[in-house]
Protein backbone atom coordinates (compact mmCIF):
# COMPACT_ATOMS: atom_id res chain seq x y z
CA UNK A 1 0.00 0.00 0.00
CA UNK A 2 2.97 2.47 0.90
CA UNK A 3 6.14 2.89 -1.32
CA UNK A 4 9.27 1.49 -0.19
CA UNK A 5 10.56 4.66 0.82
CA UNK A 6 7.82 5.82 3.08
CA UNK A 7 8.63 1.60 4.30
CA UNK A 8 12.14 2.44 4.62
CA UNK A 9 11.77 5.82 6.95
CA UNK A 10 9.29 4.17 9.40
CA UNK A 11 12.06 1.48 9.60
CA UNK A 12 14.99 4.19 10.42
CA UNK A 13 12.47 6.12 12.82
CA UNK A 14 11.71 3.13 15.18
CA UNK A 15 15.03 2.08 15.17
CA UNK A 16 16.43 5.60 16.51
CA UNK A 17 13.66 5.43 19.00
CA UNK A 18 14.31 1.77 20.22
CA UNK A 19 18.10 2.81 20.47
CA UNK A 20 17.26 5.48 22.18
CA UNK A 21 14.90 4.09 24.78
CA UNK A 22 17.12 1.20 25.38
CA UNK A 23 20.10 3.96 26.19
CA UNK A 24 18.08 5.98 28.55
CA UNK A 25 16.68 2.98 30.27
CA UNK A 26 20.30 1.79 31.01
CA UNK A 27 21.64 5.08 31.49
CA UNK A 28 18.55 5.32 34.50
CA UNK A 29 19.28 1.90 35.82
CA UNK A 30 23.22 2.78 36.57
CA UNK A 31 22.13 6.46 38.26
CA UNK A 32 19.10 4.88 40.19
CA UNK A 33 20.80 5.89 43.21
CA UNK A 34 20.55 9.35 42.32
CA UNK A 35 17.44 9.39 40.39
CA UNK A 36 15.93 8.74 43.82
CA UNK A 37 15.12 11.60 46.20
CA UNK A 38 15.87 9.99 49.48
CA UNK A 39 16.51 6.92 50.75
CA UNK A 40 14.35 4.63 53.32
CA UNK A 41 14.94 3.65 56.54
CA UNK A 42 15.67 0.36 55.76
CA UNK A 43 17.79 1.55 53.07
CA UNK A 44 20.04 3.40 55.90
CA UNK A 45 20.06 0.17 58.15
CA UNK A 46 21.51 -2.29 55.32
CA UNK A 47 24.35 0.48 53.57
CA UNK A 48 27.68 -0.93 54.06
CA UNK A 49 29.35 2.54 55.02
CA UNK A 50 28.07 5.84 56.61
CA UNK A 51 29.46 8.38 54.77
CA UNK A 52 29.31 12.18 56.00
CA UNK A 53 28.08 13.61 52.96
CA UNK A 54 24.60 14.92 53.08
CA UNK A 55 21.44 12.73 52.46
CA UNK A 56 17.76 12.20 52.73
CA UNK A 57 16.04 9.96 54.44
CA UNK A 58 12.36 9.79 53.77
CA UNK A 59 8.98 7.88 55.05
CA UNK A 60 6.40 7.90 57.55
CA UNK A 61 6.49 10.37 60.76
CA UNK A 62 5.90 7.98 63.76
CA UNK A 63 3.03 8.26 65.55
CA UNK A 64 3.10 9.94 69.48
CA UNK A 65 7.23 10.12 68.33
CA UNK A 66 7.31 13.99 68.25
CA UNK A 67 8.91 15.65 70.83
CA UNK A 68 9.11 19.51 70.67
CA UNK A 69 11.30 21.66 73.35
CA UNK A 70 12.64 25.31 72.55
CA UNK A 71 15.51 24.41 69.92
CA UNK A 72 14.70 21.10 69.08
CA UNK A 73 12.45 18.75 67.20
CA UNK A 74 12.96 15.11 67.67
CA UNK A 75 11.28 12.44 66.01
CA UNK A 76 11.23 9.01 64.29
CA UNK A 77 10.97 8.15 60.59
CA UNK A 78 9.75 4.51 60.14
CA UNK A 79 8.71 2.50 56.89
CA UNK A 80 6.86 0.44 59.05
CA UNK A 81 9.80 -2.41 59.23
CA UNK A 82 12.83 0.13 60.21
CA UNK A 83 13.24 3.38 61.85
CA UNK A 84 15.52 6.08 62.67
CA UNK A 85 15.86 9.04 65.08
CA UNK A 86 15.88 12.66 63.62
CA UNK A 87 16.94 15.80 65.48
CA UNK A 88 16.37 18.77 64.12
CA UNK A 89 16.34 22.50 64.88
CA UNK A 90 13.99 25.48 63.08
CA UNK A 91 10.77 25.63 61.86
CA UNK A 92 9.04 22.54 60.44
CA UNK A 93 6.83 23.01 57.33
CA UNK A 94 3.19 23.44 57.56
CA UNK A 95 2.27 19.93 56.80
CA UNK A 96 4.97 18.59 59.05
CA UNK A 97 2.54 15.73 61.19
CA UNK A 98 2.22 12.90 62.96
CA UNK A 99 1.51 9.73 60.76
CA UNK A 100 2.10 11.83 57.61
CA UNK A 101 5.09 11.71 55.06
CA UNK A 102 8.24 13.52 55.58
CA UNK A 103 11.78 13.89 54.02
CA UNK A 104 14.44 14.84 56.11
CA UNK A 105 17.80 16.35 54.97
CA UNK A 106 21.14 16.35 56.28
CA UNK A 107 24.13 13.97 58.03
CA UNK A 108 23.91 10.81 59.62
CA UNK A 109 25.53 9.87 63.02
CA UNK A 110 25.05 6.49 62.91
CA UNK A 111 22.39 4.05 61.45
CA UNK A 112 19.90 5.42 64.09
CA UNK A 113 20.00 8.70 64.12
CA UNK A 114 20.01 11.09 62.01
CA UNK A 115 20.65 14.71 62.23
CA UNK A 116 18.67 17.39 59.55
CA UNK A 117 19.59 20.41 58.32
CA UNK A 118 16.30 20.74 56.25
CA UNK A 119 12.75 19.56 57.31
CA UNK A 120 10.20 18.84 54.02
CA UNK A 121 6.74 17.44 54.57
CA UNK A 122 5.61 14.86 51.61
CA UNK A 123 1.92 14.96 51.28
CA UNK A 124 -0.04 12.14 49.68
CA UNK A 125 -2.35 11.70 46.85
CA UNK A 126 -5.37 12.12 48.49
CA UNK A 127 -7.47 15.57 48.12
CA UNK A 128 -10.94 15.49 49.82
CA UNK A 129 -13.56 18.46 52.16
CA UNK A 130 -12.87 18.08 56.01
CA UNK A 131 -16.42 16.89 56.02
CA UNK A 132 -15.57 13.61 54.02
CA UNK A 133 -11.68 13.06 56.29
CA UNK A 134 -14.55 13.34 59.10
CA UNK A 135 -17.02 10.95 57.79
CA UNK A 136 -14.41 8.61 57.09
CA UNK A 137 -12.85 8.83 60.14
CA UNK A 138 -16.07 7.92 61.70
CA UNK A 139 -16.16 4.69 59.92
CA UNK B 1 -11.35 13.95 2.78
CA UNK B 2 -7.97 15.29 0.89
CA UNK B 3 -9.95 17.92 0.08
CA UNK B 4 -10.20 19.19 3.09
CA UNK B 5 -6.29 19.47 3.43
CA UNK B 6 -6.63 22.28 0.87
CA UNK B 7 -4.58 25.42 2.38
CA UNK B 8 -7.78 27.60 1.33
CA UNK B 9 -10.49 25.13 3.11
CA UNK B 10 -8.15 24.86 5.95
CA UNK B 11 -7.61 28.55 5.60
CA UNK B 12 -11.40 29.74 5.91
CA UNK B 13 -12.14 27.60 8.97
CA UNK B 14 -8.93 28.63 10.57
CA UNK B 15 -9.55 32.26 10.21
CA UNK B 16 -13.02 32.35 11.44
CA UNK B 17 -12.89 29.76 14.19
CA UNK B 18 -10.79 31.72 16.68
CA UNK B 19 -13.44 34.31 17.75
CA UNK B 20 -16.08 31.03 18.60
CA UNK B 21 -13.02 29.32 20.37
CA UNK B 22 -12.30 32.27 22.05
CA UNK B 23 -15.87 33.11 23.56
CA UNK B 24 -16.00 29.16 24.72
CA UNK B 25 -12.85 29.36 26.39
CA UNK B 26 -14.16 33.22 28.57
CA UNK B 27 -17.08 30.94 28.91
CA UNK B 28 -15.54 27.78 30.63
CA UNK B 29 -12.66 29.33 32.04
CA UNK B 30 -15.19 31.69 33.83
CA UNK B 31 -16.95 28.41 34.76
CA UNK B 32 -13.78 26.60 35.60
CA UNK B 33 -12.42 29.56 38.18
CA UNK B 34 -15.93 30.20 40.27
CA UNK B 35 -15.86 26.41 40.72
CA UNK B 36 -12.34 25.63 41.68
CA UNK B 37 -11.47 29.16 43.37
CA UNK B 38 -15.46 29.66 45.03
CA UNK B 39 -17.60 26.82 44.78
CA UNK B 40 -15.17 23.69 45.24
CA UNK B 41 -14.06 23.13 49.19
CA UNK B 42 -11.13 23.16 50.96
CA UNK B 43 -8.47 20.27 51.31
CA UNK B 44 -8.83 18.44 54.82
CA UNK B 45 -4.88 18.82 55.49
CA UNK B 46 -4.37 21.75 52.83
CA UNK B 47 -6.62 23.85 53.26
CA UNK B 48 -6.92 26.44 50.54
CA UNK B 49 -3.02 25.88 48.82
CA UNK B 50 -4.94 23.29 47.69
CA UNK B 51 -6.47 25.41 44.65
CA UNK B 52 -3.38 25.75 42.89
CA UNK B 53 -4.00 22.43 42.03
CA UNK B 54 -6.78 23.39 39.63
CA UNK B 55 -4.65 25.38 37.31
CA UNK B 56 -1.14 23.50 37.86
CA UNK B 57 -2.33 19.79 37.00
CA UNK B 58 -4.12 21.00 33.57
CA UNK B 59 -1.01 23.21 32.69
CA UNK B 60 1.24 20.02 32.93
CA UNK B 61 -1.19 17.83 31.44
CA UNK B 62 -1.34 20.05 28.40
CA UNK B 63 1.92 20.64 28.23
CA UNK B 64 2.62 16.77 28.02
CA UNK B 65 -0.70 16.50 26.08
CA UNK B 66 1.14 18.71 23.28
CA UNK B 67 4.18 17.64 23.21
CA UNK B 68 2.72 13.67 22.88
CA UNK B 69 0.63 15.24 19.72
CA UNK B 70 3.45 17.24 17.84
CA UNK B 71 5.81 13.84 18.23
CA UNK B 72 3.51 11.97 16.27
CA UNK B 73 3.37 14.83 13.96
CA UNK B 74 6.31 14.94 13.58
CA UNK B 75 6.98 11.34 12.98
CA UNK B 76 4.49 11.11 10.29
CA UNK B 77 5.24 14.13 8.55
CA UNK B 78 8.96 12.61 8.46
CA UNK B 79 7.48 9.17 7.45
CA UNK B 80 5.13 10.40 4.78
CA UNK B 81 6.85 13.81 3.91
CA UNK B 82 3.35 15.53 4.28
CA UNK B 83 4.49 19.29 5.34
CA UNK B 84 1.03 19.97 6.90
CA UNK B 85 1.86 18.27 9.82
CA UNK B 86 4.91 19.97 10.46
CA UNK B 87 3.49 23.32 10.08
CA UNK B 88 0.64 22.01 12.65
CA UNK B 89 3.42 20.60 14.90
CA UNK B 90 4.98 24.33 14.60
CA UNK B 91 2.25 25.61 15.59
CA UNK B 92 1.19 23.80 18.47
CA UNK B 93 4.60 24.10 20.46
CA UNK B 94 4.30 27.47 21.40
CA UNK B 95 1.30 26.64 24.04
CA UNK B 96 2.66 23.47 24.82
CA UNK B 97 5.84 25.37 26.03
CA UNK B 98 3.99 27.91 28.00
CA UNK B 99 1.85 25.46 29.76
CA UNK B 100 5.26 23.77 30.94
CA UNK B 101 6.58 26.86 32.40
CA UNK B 102 3.36 27.22 34.31
CA UNK B 103 3.39 23.61 35.58
CA UNK B 104 6.81 24.09 36.92
CA UNK B 105 6.19 27.85 38.40
CA UNK B 106 2.66 26.93 40.17
CA UNK B 107 4.38 23.87 41.22
CA UNK B 108 7.24 25.86 42.83
CA UNK B 109 4.49 28.07 44.19
CA UNK B 110 2.99 24.76 45.69
CA UNK B 111 5.70 23.46 46.92
CA UNK B 112 6.86 26.48 49.26
CA UNK B 113 3.57 26.26 51.80
CA UNK B 114 3.19 22.75 51.68
CA UNK B 115 6.28 20.85 51.46
CA UNK B 116 8.56 23.65 52.82
CA UNK B 117 10.82 23.79 49.78
CA UNK B 118 10.18 26.17 46.56
CA UNK B 119 12.50 23.54 44.61
CA UNK B 120 13.63 20.11 44.69
CA UNK B 121 16.09 18.07 42.51
CA UNK B 122 12.93 14.82 42.58
CA UNK B 123 12.38 12.57 39.88
CA UNK B 124 8.98 13.99 38.64
CA UNK B 125 9.98 17.76 38.89
CA UNK B 126 13.90 17.64 36.83
CA UNK B 127 12.13 15.45 34.19
CA UNK B 128 9.42 18.01 33.70
CA UNK B 129 12.33 20.90 33.90
CA UNK B 130 14.06 18.59 30.70
CA UNK B 131 10.94 18.43 29.04
CA UNK B 132 10.88 22.47 28.82
CA UNK B 133 14.18 22.10 27.78
CA UNK B 134 12.82 19.88 24.80
CA UNK B 135 10.16 22.43 23.79
CA UNK B 136 12.79 25.15 23.89
CA UNK B 137 14.83 23.17 21.36
CA UNK B 138 12.28 22.36 19.40
CA UNK B 139 11.06 26.20 18.87
CA UNK B 140 14.60 27.47 18.63
CA UNK B 141 15.15 24.64 15.70
CA UNK B 142 12.59 26.65 13.86
CA UNK B 143 14.36 29.88 14.38
CA UNK B 144 17.41 28.94 13.46
CA UNK B 145 16.80 26.75 10.36
CA UNK B 146 16.11 28.04 7.16
CA UNK B 147 16.17 25.10 4.96
CA UNK B 148 13.09 23.49 4.84
CA UNK B 149 13.99 19.96 4.61
CA UNK B 150 16.81 20.09 7.23
CA UNK B 151 14.42 22.43 10.01
CA UNK B 152 11.71 19.48 9.67
CA UNK B 153 14.44 16.50 10.15
CA UNK B 154 15.87 18.39 13.04
CA UNK B 155 12.89 19.22 15.13
CA UNK B 156 11.32 15.51 14.26
CA UNK B 157 14.88 14.26 15.54
CA UNK B 158 14.24 16.59 18.92
CA UNK B 159 11.02 15.20 19.50
CA UNK B 160 11.85 11.88 18.92
CA UNK B 161 14.71 12.62 21.68
CA UNK B 162 12.05 14.46 24.26
CA UNK B 163 9.02 11.53 23.58
CA UNK B 164 11.44 9.52 25.81
CA UNK B 165 11.39 11.64 28.62
CA UNK B 166 6.99 11.68 28.60
CA UNK B 167 6.31 8.21 30.37
CA UNK B 168 9.55 9.46 32.53
CA UNK B 169 7.48 11.69 33.85
CA UNK B 170 4.42 10.11 34.20
CA UNK B 171 6.00 7.03 35.86
CA UNK B 172 8.58 9.21 37.79
CA UNK B 173 6.41 9.32 41.08
CA UNK B 174 6.44 5.09 40.93
CA UNK B 175 9.21 4.09 39.85
CA UNK B 176 11.51 6.07 42.48
CA UNK B 177 11.04 7.57 45.60
CA UNK B 178 10.48 11.50 44.65
CA UNK B 179 9.05 14.32 47.33
CA UNK B 180 6.15 14.85 44.78
CA UNK B 181 2.86 12.40 45.50
CA UNK B 182 1.57 9.68 43.06
CA UNK B 183 -1.13 10.59 40.98
CA UNK B 184 -4.71 11.34 42.28
CA UNK B 185 -6.68 10.36 39.30
CA UNK B 186 -6.43 6.82 37.65
CA UNK B 187 -8.58 4.87 34.93
CA UNK B 188 -7.67 1.76 36.28
CA UNK B 189 -8.82 2.20 39.47
CA UNK B 190 -10.06 4.42 41.94
CA UNK B 191 -8.86 8.44 41.85
CA UNK B 192 -7.95 9.56 45.40
CA UNK B 193 -9.59 12.97 45.04
CA UNK B 194 -12.65 13.78 45.99
CA UNK B 195 -15.69 14.44 43.01
CA UNK B 196 -15.84 18.05 44.79
CA UNK B 197 -12.20 18.99 43.45
CA UNK B 198 -12.41 16.64 40.59
CA UNK B 199 -15.03 18.35 38.33
CA UNK B 200 -13.83 22.12 39.08
CA UNK B 201 -10.01 20.27 37.65
CA UNK B 202 -11.24 19.00 34.38
CA UNK B 203 -13.16 22.13 33.69
CA UNK B 204 -10.11 24.08 34.11
CA UNK B 205 -8.44 21.23 32.01
CA UNK B 206 -11.12 22.11 29.16
CA UNK B 207 -10.51 25.55 29.66
CA UNK B 208 -7.13 25.46 28.86
CA UNK B 209 -6.82 22.88 26.19
CA UNK B 210 -9.40 25.79 24.43
CA UNK B 211 -7.27 28.31 25.56
CA UNK B 212 -4.13 26.05 23.37
CA UNK B 213 -6.77 25.44 20.45
CA UNK B 214 -6.78 29.13 20.54
CA UNK B 215 -3.59 29.60 20.18
CA UNK B 216 -2.63 27.07 17.81
CA UNK B 217 -5.70 28.50 15.10
CA UNK B 218 -3.89 31.90 14.96
CA UNK B 219 -0.30 30.07 14.57
CA UNK B 220 -1.51 27.97 11.61
CA UNK B 221 -3.35 30.75 10.20
CA UNK B 222 0.04 33.11 10.17
CA UNK B 223 1.33 29.56 8.67
CA UNK B 224 -0.93 29.06 6.02
CA UNK B 225 -1.00 33.06 5.19
CA UNK B 226 2.81 32.47 4.68
CA UNK B 227 2.37 29.96 1.94
CA UNK B 228 -0.30 31.87 0.20
CA UNK B 229 2.20 34.88 -0.14
CA UNK B 230 4.67 32.52 -1.60
CA UNK B 231 2.22 32.00 -3.73
CA UNK B 232 1.75 27.98 -3.39
CA UNK B 233 -1.73 26.58 -3.78
CA UNK B 234 -0.70 23.37 -2.01
CA UNK B 235 1.19 22.07 1.23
Amino acid sequence: MYGRKVKLRFLFVSTILLILILTVFLVLKSLEENVVYFQSPSEIKSLTELTNNKIRVGGMVKKNSISMNSNEVNFIITDFKNEINVTYSGAVPNLFEEGKGVVAEGVLKDRNFFSATKILAKHDENYMPPEVKAALEEN
Amino acid sequence: MFKLLEPNKIFQITSKAPKYVLFLFVVVLSVGLVEALILSPEDYKQSDAVRIMYVHVPAAWISLGIFSSITVLSISGFIFKNKNFFLISKSLAPSGFVFNIIALVTGSIWGKPTWGTWWAWDARITSMLILALFYALYLISWRIYENEEKVFKISTFITILGIINVPIIKYSVDWWNTLHQPASINILSKSTIHSSMLYPLLIMTAAFALFSLLIFLMKYNTELIKIKNKGLDRL
